[in-house]
């Protein structure tokens, strides 16, 4: 499943008769696929132009009468200024995005990895009935059950906290079933070294297993991570105090707000996705091998 | 959901777990081992997933307005309630415009890139990349993008700045229903964030097409383009594009935050969830109403998922041999 990455390096004999095909239309098609793509890419290109245009703009020069291609000076003055802004408290939701974003992420891997290697490695009578238990709940999207979910962590007395939005999404059904089958793959030989040297289950997960699945990991927590930075409907329906809103919840009442700001909106939307674009792009090779390995398995 | 892998993998487990002699020792504290591995979460499981579906049941029997401890039991007129609501049948409605479109879509986008890339030899992970990218982004954030720059009703939005160059005049693209430019809106939106994540998929299932097919297709006189792609790629792809199709309907079933940023002030355009969203935490915070409408859904995406398992295989044929 590791092909999508290697085949950067341009191997030698191309897949897929590339050679025939070179043969028969010769320059002409390359330049058509490589103009077909070229336009895709602008077409793909247009609203990160747009979010770094507006954001870096004055008000005057978004509404302008004639479209300003690029602001003649970049105000990087909009960045102080949409910290400073009182109406909306940018900062602070920030800052619980990205506690939320990594606690959410650790206890997944945490709780949901545990599951999985228990369910495919460690014999136990009723384990087929308990995974079945738990395959039944991919068939109930979380979004679909946001409402009794509410009505529980509302009777917690977790509404507006950091709790009510971390630790009822931990249980992801579908995290637990890719660690399953992962662990379902991994060499067993390296286990039973390891408990011939006398180490039982929990040692033998936490000294040979995890170690040697680090790819795996990384390859969960970065989707993980983003999904759970790019959450919006739970973050909405827990956060009704404003302090206790998460980056998308701010975003989006920039949106209803009676002053619109356009600089400081772009801006903020700017901020909230350029970090994840650049953990993007830094793990983007674990993401593909991942969602390669995971998602037409799953 | 894949049958076939969980009793390969379980069968033989009892036989090994259970010996002559359960004494102590490493075997019989296997069972002491899988509770601790999979405690934590088959708790967690049953107290925010199975107890939240439960008392959502309940409710829905219930006159559950602004509490969720109700004691006036009403039977079945939550489900009487939603179902001659024509908002919630709209939404309904809405959704089935919404699937007819988005899926084919992206299925059909999404597999031209990765055709794309997959022939591309120069700055292949370039391009891979930046159609990959909008992954990154949020609903939220692609929904203000579209609606206050791209997709904006006034005359420096982008789409009405180029309209502008030919001389036709503004279009209010969200805020009139009539005719629904609406959907361009929407539809364009999700396309350009999911598009990039499926491309992935179709990029892995390509490139486990075995080259000797197209090899053999060729002897047989077999035409590179349209008559390999129909005979050869297409049915190679077919496991992955069930998949796709599956993980495309179950997607935009769920879709909310686009509707809810995009449309937040019309009363048209209105998905299941954001129409639950409305009932249950609303004005009106009435809870029964919307677990009812929450229990029609999810008995409607189990039989669409069992249905389109039915129909399509899910490819499981292939995992089976």
């Amino acid at each position: 499943m590791t092909t999508v990455v290697k085949g950067r390096g341009a191997p030698v004999a191309p897949p897929n008769g590339r050679g025939r095909r070179r043969d028969r239309r010769g320059v002409l098609g390359n330049t058509g696929l490589y103009v077909a793509t070229g336009i895709a890419t602008l077409l793909f290109l247009v609203p990160f132009y747009l979010l770094v245009r507006n954001a870096l703009s004055t008000d005057a020069e978004i509404t302008g009468e004639n479209w300003k291609f690029f602001p003649t000076h970049l105000q990087w003055g909009n960045i102080g200024e949409l910290f400073d802004d009182s109406t909306v408290p940018f900062a602070r939701s920030l800052w619980n995005s990205a506690v939320v974003g990594v606690l959410h992420t650790l206890g997944t891997l945490l709780v949901c990895s545990l599951a999985g290697y228990g369910l495919a490695r460690i014999p136990y009578r009723h384990a087929d009935k308990i995974f079945y238990a738990v395959l039944v709940t991919l068939m109930v999207p979380a979004a679909v059950t946001f409402v009794p979910s509410f009505v529980l962590v509302s009777s917690l007395g977790w509404v507006d906290s950091l709790r009510g939005l971390v630790v009822p999404g931990l249980f992801s059904g579908f995290t637990c079933f890719l660690f399953r089958q992962y662990f379902l793959g991994f060499p067993k030989e390296l286990e039973e070294a390891a408990r011939v040297d006398g180490l039982g289950y929990w040692g033998a997960y936490w000294r040979v297993v995890v170690p040697n699945s680090l790819n795996f990991f990384a390859a969960i927590a970065t989707i993980t991570f983003i999904s759970g930075w790019n959450a919006f409907l739970w973050p909405l329906v827990i956060g009704q105090d404003p302090q206790a809103w998460t980056v998308q919840v701010a975003l989006s009442s920039y949106m209803t707000n009676q002053t619109v700001n356009f600089h400081l909106i772009f801006m903020a939307t700017a901020v909230s996705i350029l970090p994840l674009v650049f953990v993007f792009l830094f793990l983007q090779r674990w993401l593909v091998q991942g969602i390669a390995q995971t998602g037409i398995k799953g | 959901m894949s049958t076939t892998t969980t009793r390969g993998a379980a069968r033989p487990a009892p036989a090994a777990a259970f010996p002559a002699r359960p004494r102590r020792g490493p075997r019989g504290s296997s069972t002491l081992a899988f509770w601790v591995f999979t405690g934590p979460f088959l708790i967690g499981l049953l107290v925010f997933v199975y107890i939240p579906i439960g008392w959502s049941l309940w409710l829905s029997f219930f006159e559950a307005r602004f509490t969720v401890t109700p004691d006036k039991f009403v039977g079945l007129d939550n489900y009487r309630q939603m179902l001659e609501n024509s908002d919630f049948t709209g939404a309904l409605v809405t959704f089935t415009v919404f699937a007819a479109l988005i899926v084919p879509l992206t299925w059909a986008v999404s597999l031209g890139l990765a055709l794309m890339v997959n022939r591309l030899r120069f700055m292949r992970a370039f391009f891979r990349s930046v159609f990959f990218l909008p992954t990154a982004c949020s609903y939220v954030a692609a929904s203000l993008i579209w609606k206050m720059s791209l997709f904006s009703g006034v005359r420096f939005g982008l789409m009405n700045t180029v309209l502008g160059w030919f001389g036709i005049e503004n279009i209010a693209w969200l805020a009139n229903p009539d005719p629904p430019w609406y959907w361009l809106v929407i539809v364009s939106a999700r396309l350009w964030l999911q598009s990039g994540f499926y491309m992935i998929l179709f990029l892995a299932a390509l490139q486990n097409i075995p080259p000797e097919l197209y090899e053999a297709a060729a002897i047989d006189g077999a035409r590179p383009g349209w008559q390999t792609f129909r005979h050869i790629t297409l049915p190679q792809l077919r496991a992955t594009s069930t998949a796709v199709i599956l993980l495309l309907l179950v997607a935009a079933y769920q879709a909310f935050d686009e509707f809810f940023n995009l449309l937040s002030k019309t009363t048209w355009g209105r998905p299941p969830l954001v129409e639950l969203y409305y009932t249950a935490l609303g004005q009106a915070q009435d809870y029964g109403a919307g677990s009812a409408g929450a229990v029609i859904l999810t008995l409607l995406i189990c039989l669409v998922t069992l249905l389109q398992g039915r129909f399509m295989g899910f490819g499981r044929r292939d995992e089976a041999k």
